[in-house]
């Protein structure tokens, strides 16, 4: 098997070394009972190009060949070679966890400077070297407000992503964290009104996402004013990272939650991405996952190094800010490669690529009369639109034009019955953008 | 180093010494050694109350962290701040400079249950032996 | 600040016993500051085809309120630049494409390459989790037959795949357990932890809601029975084990365990951590495990690029089916398949969309390799693993002396004599040559030495382990200054840890003026 560098008299020799006579041996501490008799009923073996062509196999019942204009969480963006031709490096793809600070310099500094960025592009003055995905960072901010406060409630504007809140709820609950939605308006904000209504000496955060999940942007500096004068936090989730390259970065924000998937991450049906907590100094020993610092070796010359690990479950066990241990490493250089190859004139410039194709590709649905936007509020890369019928419908009859339909929005907010979720990226060409709005107004004007 | 006399020791390493009804805690010789270089001290505010054989704080090396016990019941009236900028000061004057906490005492009799200065070098002897067994 | 004149050219190796190091040499390794100390305005490395719609400008579309005026200091950089500063930090890796990383419980066996093609070919890198599932069927299809094949290695009845890495599988877990007994009427209060538990255990086990009681090993270093049968009641929900144990020890008493906790209602969960030892060979679905993870990053060699990312599914009995996170893989009557998350007794969702998928290609891709000759892996790993023990019981201090599966535990008694200890010996091995094994952990032994050396490494690079490790024991005692001092080979020596904790610094900031 070309994965075992052992051949035949070499497991010989190392068994008469160490004395047993066949490999059986060296099972025997597992009790006859459970040891297997039988080979498992695995399929396989297959040679490389098999497993390939499997593959192929797989991804040809996908959806190759279809444009789409989904977003809700999940971006497409260009992605440059550079990106995969540096992350296949076998010292970045093979290497483990940077325990061993000097042997891991290159993973360490590269983390160092992925905390920085996130630094910049948020407004906030310390980011970790990751977690899991947006969903979960916003879960652990959350969590982690409830430490810094001492409160055991947190706001969460229904406007955030669906799944985002779910996972909350799934962790809140063992948390001994209450959680409480607050609707949004129609400008597609949260309700300012209620939230007001809501906000307590109890509470811990305020939880928003911006651009939400809506496709609108959040007041983040009024949202900061609100929370503080009632001395609560204000957890800022960001999913669509791109849009930092037009929008004014939360700064206000106690502890933003983002996910970085927007750069330089394909979609992957889901996974991996890579989260990051970014936040202020001072609340840096309560936040959760790795931290790189900068120092200096024996010689004075400068290294890196993971630091504040006493906050983490290897040493505080049951005490721990959470139980991460694997991070998204690998994800998270991929993300610092892609930023800085794009650069700041490129980041910009994407930004405003982004804003202009999901514009332009508003104007043209609301040229067909029973299309309107839904919202008011200023939006980024996603706008809602109501359309007459069952957006359901809509996108199936769009599916057998190779078109993959908007994200039905009535799936997650009931009350949004004909209402669709469109993106569009820089990755969309004008032609598929008209492409898909005529699609759409010919499936319009077909009688029901 | 011989252990000072004017003040009395628990078996987690802490010490206190008194003046009237108030007190000051701190760590032993013997504790910040164990730790190694101490990088961060945790300490409650001044009103906190703390308890008898109660965690009251913590202290972290790179390696390891540490709750800290109180040695007796009161309501802490001041706190070493300058262990924020300085945490190494644990590790050069844990008996002088490093202490760590005042605290008005609740009973101050809780503190004649405490080892004195010749039976905690006796105790600490006793641990290090084990520790090397 | 930059790096001090002439750094990156590591000092001579201070040893006479130089020519026993034949593994490693010195290479040239060129210096790096950081990107943002090499960035200049107007710089790009990356251009974007031209926008063919009217360019907005964002203050007319946003509003100025909302619009951000640039963003400050951000790297401004070529695409060469790019390429060799990236290049340049990764020489300064060890990796395991470079050589053996004896890490124990980590599992640090080969990452096949065709695992990194198949999982960026259009139709699979492209694919968005929230497509329709008309078009999604190839995804699903790879999703279900991973479940299949992990199903089959475990011997358990059901599977979630959503869980991003081994910390998160394990709460999953929990969650899982206390769904199940909350349905039995009472979630029940404390789980069991051994004392030689990885500290992810514990902090989960907070985090599910449960108190921990840490249970002490006996002299063997297994699960002490007897003691297990006092205080397993009903207030215990689950034993969190490992087996083989974090000794690299199989608990020979496993069904016994299994016995006295489900007689008293109670759960047993394992973390798969050391898979390596049993896929294959023994399954936990038999030997009474109720609930466990695996790890894909280690046992089915997904790439640890540093740090992750992962994948921690999680395997069970049957009863706890109902209340696997959402959303569950289904097959509909038509034979497609699907994913559903209308599912009322779920415990709810651990992260959004379906899982890492990516990392779950790689591992599928790795088992359908192997097929049934996965066996042949996990009998190498163990048969290194063994060959170590044999060539290294001679020199160093071998705490417990049950039979060792896929990894061995040392422990630096012999060494500490001389002022040696672990991290030092851990420290030396860089210099022949090696990443270090685990150090400190498990808990259980003072001054552990953890070796698990994968099923990856052939014979020689074995035997040459073993001479470093030999050799530094020689070191050690007559010479352990040197010991104490490594490495001396490394373009950095001992960094100042203290320092990065007391006043961190964890980001560049420009120079201001």
């Amino acid at each position: 098997m070309r994965y075992l560098p052992k051949s035949p008299s070499e497991r010989s020799e190392m068994l008469a070394a160490i004395g047993a006579k066949s490999i059986e041996e060296l099972f025997a501490s597992v009790p006859p009972g459970f040891r297997l008799k039988q080979p498992l009923a695995l399929p396989g073996p297959l040679s490389e190009a098999e497993i390939i062509d499997f593959f192929k196999a797989r991804a040809a019942e996908n959806s190759l060949g279809y444009t789409r204009f989904l977003g809700a969480g999940v971006y497409d963006h260009l992605r440059s070679v550079v990106t995969d031709a540096l992350i296949q490096r076998g010292e970045f793809l093979t290497s483990y966890t940077p325990y061993q600070a000097e042997i891991s310099q290159g993973t360490l500094q590269a983390i160092f400077e992925f905390q920085t960025l996130m630094c910049q592009l948020t407004g906030q003055e310390v980011a970790n070297a990751s977690m899991y995905d947006g969903s979960t960072a916003m879960t652990e901010a959350a969590l982690m407000a409830e430490r810094v406060t001492g409160r055991h409630r947190v706001l969460v504007a229904k406007s955030v992503h669906p799944e985002y809140r779910q996972v909350l709820a799934t962790y809140a609950r063992h948390a001994g964290l209450g959680v409480e939605e607050i609707p949004y308006s129609a400008s597609g904000q949260v309700d300012s009104v209620a939230l007001l209504a809501a906000l307590n000496d109890e509470t811990a955060a305020v939880v928003v996402q911006s651009p939400n999940f809506l496709g609108v942007v959040e007041p983040v500096a009024e949202l900061a004013g609100m929370s503080h004068a009632k001395q609560a936090l204000l957890v800022v989730t960001i999913a669509e990272a791109v849009s930092l390259g037009a929008i004014r970065p939360p700064a206000e924000a106690d502890i933003v939650a983002m996910e970085g998937q927007s750069f330089g991450l394909a979609p992957s049906y889901g996974g991996p991405f890579v989260g990051v907590i970014a936040s202020r100094e001072r609340y840096v020993r309560q936040m959760p996952g790795r931290l790189t610092g900068q120092t200096i070796d024996a010689q004075g010359r400068r290294g890196f190094v993971l630091t504040l690990a006493t906050r983490e479950q290897h040493i505080r066990r049951e005490k721990a800010t959470s139980n991460i241990c694997t991070n998204q490493a690998l994800c998270a250089l991929a993300a610092t490669i892609h930023l800085c190859l794009l650069g700041r004139e490129g980041l910009r410039e994407l930004a405003v690529q982004n804003l202009s194709k999901a514009s332009f590709a508003l104007s043209e649905l609301e040229k067909i009369p029973s299309v309107k936007r839904a919202f008011s509020a200023p939006f980024f890369n996603e706008f809602a639109v109501e359309l007459p019928r069952s957006v359901k419908l809509v996108n199936a009859a769009l599916l057998r034009e190779k078109i993959i339909g908007p994200f039905v929005l009535g799936t997650a907010y009931p009350e949004l019955t004909k209402h669709a979720l469109v993106c569009v990226t820089e990755t969309t060409p004008r032609g598929e953008i008209e492409r898909f709005a005529a699609s759409l107004r010919r499936i319009l004007e077909r009688p029901v | 180093m011989p252990y000072p006399t004017d003040r009395r020791y628990t078996k987690d390493h802490e010490w206190v010494r008194v003046s009237g009804d108030a007190a000051t805690f701190g760590i032993t010789d013997y504790a910040q050694h164990e730790l190694g270089d101490v990088v961060f001290v945790d300490l409650p505010v001044s009103g906190t109350k703390v308890a008898a054989g109660q965690t009251f704080g913590t202290v972290e090396s790179v390696k390891a962290v540490s709750e800290i016990y109180a040695p007796a019941s009161g309501e802490v009236i001041e706190i070493n701040s300058s262990l924020s900028d300085a945490p190494e000061k644990i590790n050069q004057d844990p008996h002088g400079a490093a202490w760590l906490v005042k605290v008005r005492l609740a009973d101050p009799a809780e503190i004649d249950s405490l080892m004195d200065a010749a039976t905690y070098e006796a105790y600490i002897a006793e641990n290090s032996r084990e520790a090397s067994a | 600040m930059g790096d001090v004149a002439g750094a990156g050219i590591a000092p001579p190796v201070k040893t006479q016993m130089a020519d026993k190091i034949k593994k490693a040499s010195r290479h040239t390794s060129q210096n790096e500051g950081l990107i943002f100390e090499k960035s200049a305005p107007g710089k790009r490395g990356m251009e974007l085809p031209p926008l063919d719609v009217p360019a907005l400008d964002p203050k007319s579309v946003l509003g100025a309120a909302y619009t951000r005026a640039d963003v400050e200091h951000f790297p401004e950089v070529s695409e060469i630049e790019v390429i060799r500063h990236f290049t340049r930090l990764s020489t300064w890796n060890y990796s395991i494409d470079l050589g053996m990383y004896p890490l124990g419980s980590c599992t640090m066996k080969y990452n096949p390459r065709v695992n990194e093609i198949v999982a960026r070919l259009d139709g699979i890198a492209t694919e968005h989790p929230c497509q329709p599932q008309e078009v999604s069927q190839g995804c699903l299809k790879i999703l279900r037959l991973l479940e299949k094949c992990l199903l089959e290695i475990t011997g358990m009845d059901a599977l979630t795949l959503q869980p991003a890495a081994g910390a998160q599988g394990e709460l999953t877990g929990l969650l899982l357990i206390r769904a199940y007994l909350e349905s039995q009427g009472n979630p029940r209060k404390k789980v069991l932890i051994p004392d030689s538990a990885h500290g992810t255990n514990p902090a989960t086990a907070v985090i599910a809601g449960y108190q921990v009681e840490n249970i002490k090993s006996e002299s063997r270093g297994q699960i002490d029975v007897e003691k297990l049968r006092e205080i397993v009641n009903e207030d215990v929900a689950a034993l969190m084990i490992t087996n083989p144990s974090t000794l690299g020890i199989f608990e020979e008493k496993i069904a016994a365990i299994a016995e006295i906790l489900h007689a008293k209602g109670a759960l047993l969960y394992m973390d798969g951590a050391n898979m390596n030892a049993l896929a294959g060979i023994a399954r936990p679905g038999d030997f009474g495990v109720d609930v466990l993870h695996l790890n894909l990053h280690k046992t089915f060699s997904t790439p640890h690029g540093g740090g992750g990312p992962g994948a921690g599914p999680v395997a069970m009995k049957k009863m706890f089916e109902p209340f696997r996170p959402i959303p569950v893989l289904v097959a509909k009557p038509n034979g497609a398949l699907a994913l559903d998350s209308q599912r009322p007794r779920s415990i709810g969702r651990v992260r959004a969309y379906g899982g890492n998928f990516g990392v779950m290609v790689r591992a599928l891709a790795y088992i359908l390799a192997y097929g049934p000759g996965i066996r042949q892996a996990t009998e190498d790993a163990v048969l290194n693993a063994n060959y170590i023990r044999k060539g290294l019981e001679g020199s160093y201090d071998l705490p417990y002396s049950l039979p060792s599966m896929h990894e061995v535990v040392f422990s630096d008694a012999r060494q500490r004599k001389h002022g040696v200890n672990t991290m030092d010996i851990a420290k030396r091995l860089i210099d022949y040559g090696f990443h270090p094994y685990t150090t400190a952990f498990p808990l259980i032994v003072p001054g552990a030495l953890m070796i698990e050396p994968t099923e990856s490494e052939c014979k020689e690079e074995c035997d040459q382990f073993i001479e470093a490790m030999r050799a530094i024991a020689e070191e050690a005692a007559a010479n352990p200054e040197l010991v104490k001092t490594a490495p001396h080979s490394t373009r950095v020596s001992r960094l100042d840890e203290v320092t990065a904790a007391r006043k961190p610094i964890l980001r560049w900031k420009p120079h201001t003026a």
